[in-house]
């Protein structure tokens, strides 16, 4: 039952072959065999989520019921959940329970499907490992001597490890499409704007954007479908129509322009990862592509600018954890200033505090145009290459990640190196491009990710050229061995 | 360039952090790295080019001013530190 697609779960609850609450009752199984092992759930909500079925199964019964109706899934824990607690996986919110759900989490319990839990991820999304978690790291399902990726790690495990059908993720720099690369998965992180903002808890505002994680390009659309659309609570949402992304799975690649920038193959890719991502883009020849080289002539700039933007974002935005409204407060403040140190010093860990401080010193007075203005001016360079690129190409291919997953423990000492392994992802979370990760191939029994990157609101040409690549190819459907 | 103790203090205080002085020289060393991957940034030209905050270069949307959401004071301070007739409570302010 957990190896189906979200059609084939839909069709079994719709025929009544089984009901949501044996399916989330399976889930939940699951999970509780499993997760004290990959540690990919921080809350498991089973009463919450037997609720929600027995709910889902009355409709079900009067067939009023949606296409998702009555199928599991499980939430990153930044997403706002009322009644739910919502840590961000920090210890700042250990004991936060939101006053009302994130429109994503709205939206979705609209549609009928059945909340499992929130999952681990890096705290406040900021790291590649998930190992900056106050709940601690999480074990990859492929190799459980090796990071699952972040900072949707726990989403990313959980799904890979067929303890939820499909989950939701953020991507900041990349939280969404490496860890599904990591770990065998379609993620995809649409255009800025696309899916409301509203009750994600913000790390860098002008970058985050929410994205499901899915084992299929096919999955992805069913829960993009019911995760997109304006909402008036985000003053970043974006009025556009939302097409039905299943609607155009199938069209034909006949024709399609593939670009492919020579920056994304060079130094500090691994040769067997490069070999086995030109090997997929290969493939798209046989469906009728063409493929041309192209060029990102600023993509060496993505990195140091997204570590004074995001950083600079972030530290204005958790300004808001000050110990007075809600979240961690210190024991006896000998004055206010005492109450918003010492609380923010012992509830932030230290990757925390690392971007905050980078933060505040690029926009502290005499630096801010040193590095705030540069690196806002050094985004259009980035942004304007891709510009540039799509006047040629459809859309365009790399590597997601430059290696397999790494060891636990590999990079935490080293931010500079972890920073790096959101080298090929970044660049589109700057320029507000929408990119997804598919499965790949292996290298060393390990996941590899081909990232396809598309422009502005072209989620349905991302999920069609990805859907017809799963036609043809099985990596998506291999599951690690223990988890099966 | 190089950060040091100093620095370090400064920017903590700034951004309202309380960090153990035993942790200070692993701050400077971190943050003196990455400013240094970010230096590099300083040697590209961006005369003429325009800031760009946000993706899709849009405007602020504008609405009608009318009340859409209802008091809910109550709920929003359940989940409060500390709270007294309907105010957040910190230390005194005014001696």
């Amino acid at each position: 039952m957990h190896t189906k697609s979200l059609s084939e779960l839909s069709t079994a609850l719709h025929n009544g072959d089984i009901s949501s609450v044996e399916l989330t009752q399976h889930y939940l199984d699951r999970i509780n065999k499993y997760n004290s092992e990959l540690n990919a759930f921080i809350t498991v909500a089973e009463d919450h989520a037997l609720t929600q079925a027995r709910a889902a199964d009355v409709q079900l019964q009067q067939k009023t019921a949606g296409k998702l109706t009555g199928i599991p899934l499980a939430h990153k824990d930044i997403f706002c959940t009322e009644g739910l607690r919502t840590s961000c996986a920090s210890k700042m919110l250990d004991n936060f329970i939101a006053p009302y759900n994130a429109t994503v989490v709205e939206k979705i319990n609209q549609a009928g499907m059945v909340t499992l839990g929130k999952t681990n991820m890096d705290e406040f999304a900021m790291g590649s490992s998930n190992e900056t978690s106050f709940y601690g790291q999480v074990q990859n399902p492929w190799d459980n001597q090796a990071v699952p990726g972040g900072s949707s790690g726990g989403s990313a495990a959980a799904v890979a490890a067929n303890l939820a059908p499909i989950a939701t993720g953020t991507d900041t720099g990349g939280s969404i499409r490496q860890p599904a690369s990591l770990c065998n998965l379609t993620g995809l992180k649409p255009t800025y704007g696309r899916i409301s903002r509203y009750g994600m808890i913000a790390f860098a505002s002008s970058l985050d954007q929410a994205g499901p994680m899915a084992r299929s390009a096919e999955d992805a659309a069913l829960l993009l479908n019911e995760m997109a659309g304006f909402d008036p609570r985000d003053s970043t949402s974006v009025e556009q129509d939302v097409p039905d992304y299943t609607a155009s799975l199938n069209n034909s690649l006949e024709g399609l322009k593939i670009g492919l920038p020579k920056q994304y193959f060079g130094e500090g890719l691994d040769p067997e990862v490069a070999a086995t991502v030109e090997a997929a883009i290969k493939t798209y020849e046989s469906l009728g592509a063409t493929i041309k080289e192209i060029t990102l002539p600023n993509s060496h700039l993505a990195v140091p600018t997204y570590y004074v933007v995001a950083p600079a974002e972030c530290s204005s935005n958790l300004s808001r954890m000050d110990g007075v409204r809600f979240g961690h407060r210190c024991e006896d403040p000998k004055d206010l200033l005492d109450l918003y140190q010492r609380s923010r010093g012992e509830g932030f860990g230290e990757e925390v505090k690392r971007r905050i401080m980078i933060g505040t010193y690029a926009l502290s007075t005499g630096y801010y145009d040193a590095y705030y203005l540069k690196a806002q001016q050094c985004r259009r360079l980035i942004s304007d290459d891709f510009t540039q690129a799509f006047n040629d190409v459809d859309v365009i291919m790399g590597p997601t990640a430059p290696t397999t997953a790494f060891k636990l423990g590999d990079k935490k000492d080293d931010p500079v190196a972890m920073y790096l392994a959101d080298i090929y992802t970044i660049s589109t979370n700057l320029a507000g491009l929408p990119g997804v990760s598919i499965p790949a191939g292996f290298v060393n029994n390990m996941p590899v990710g081909l990232q396809i990157i598309g422009n502005y609101f072209d989620e349905a040409r991302l999920l069609n050229v990805a859907h017809r690549y799963q036609q043809i190819t099985d990596w998506h459907q291999q599951s690690p061995e223990p988890f099966k | 360039m190089s950060l040091d103790k100093t620095d370090v203090e400064k920017i903590a205080h700034l951004a309202r952090l309380a960090i153990d002085d035993a942790d200070i020289p692993n701050y400077a060393r971190d943050l003196t790295t990455i400013f240094g991957l970010v230096e590099q940034l300083s040697s590209v030209d961006t005369d003429n080019i325009s800031p760009m905050a946000h993706p899709l270069d849009a405007v602020q949307r504008l609405r009608p001013d009318q009340v859409s959401e209802t008091d809910q004071r109550e709920q929003f301070q359940a989940i409060a530190p500390k709270t007294e007739a309907g105010v957040y409570l910190v230390p005194q302010v005014i001696e």
